[in-house]
């Protein structure tokens, strides 16, 4: 029973991170791009670390996958966030179809630009 | 080890290696430095999948520390090069 759970989340997991890549290939901008890749990649590596939290079922491994998942959880958000305002820093163009652009939207916003350093 | 997992986790193995093939193409096509990175972070969160995997595999817990490890060094990784690209300025 334990590894059929195991082999589960494994599986799903792995689909997961293959649907992050499909979506890095065939998104057709940085912005959605980066979307694809934070999200859906921190659900797809949890899921296989809860897999082998399952199939070991130590503490010594449960205490190491918990970590993991807290720091991948905290992490992609940050480093999603800090490419995506360098890549509107720089003006990397984005995609025909986009809907909203907030920081354009507002009169008081200054232009994006760099900071000086 | 019992055969479902065996089965499972070979067919994980060749999941991720299409995936790694998948990202590998934008790290090599990227029209903008920010798609090579977001390629280049996407591809060690495989690599920490493969390395999970690869340690169910074999029975051997001690590569989930690698994984962890190799998780911090990508998000510092990360970091550095969105830091220097904004730095760098409009080109």
């Amino acid at each position: 029973m334990i590894d059929i759970i195991s082999a589960f989340l494994m599986i799903a997991g792995c689909l997961a991170m293959l649907t992050s890549a499909i979506g890095i290939v065939r998104m057709p901008d940085l912005f959605t791009r980066m979307h694809a890749a934070s999200k859906v990649g921190t659900v797809g590596v949890s899921c296989v670390v809860l897999a082998a939290a399952t199939h070991f079922a130590e503490l010594t491994v449960v205490a190491p996958v918990l970590l993991t998942i807290v720091f991948f959880f905290a992490t992609a958000p940050v480093a999603a966030h800090m490419v995506g305002r360098a890549a509107y820093g720089t003006g990397v163009r984005m995609w025909e179809g986009t809907v909203i652009d907030e920081w354009k939207q507002r009169p008081e916003n200054p232009p994006f630009e760099p900071p000086e350093t | 080890m019992s055969p479902v997992i065996e089965v499972a986790s070979t067919l994980c193995l060749y999941i991720l290696g299409v995936a790694m093939c998948l990202t590998f193409y934008r790290l090599w096509r990227g029209p903008s430095p920010q798609d090579r990175t977001i390629a280049l972070d996407l591809f060690s969160t495989l690599v920490v999948g493969l390395l999970t995997i690869h340690a169910i595999q074999t029975d051997e817990h001690v590569y989930l520390t690698a994984a962890i490890a190799i998780a911090i060094i990508s998000f510092i990784g990360t970091v550095a090069i969105a830091l220097y690209i904004h730095r760098r300025g409009r080109r």
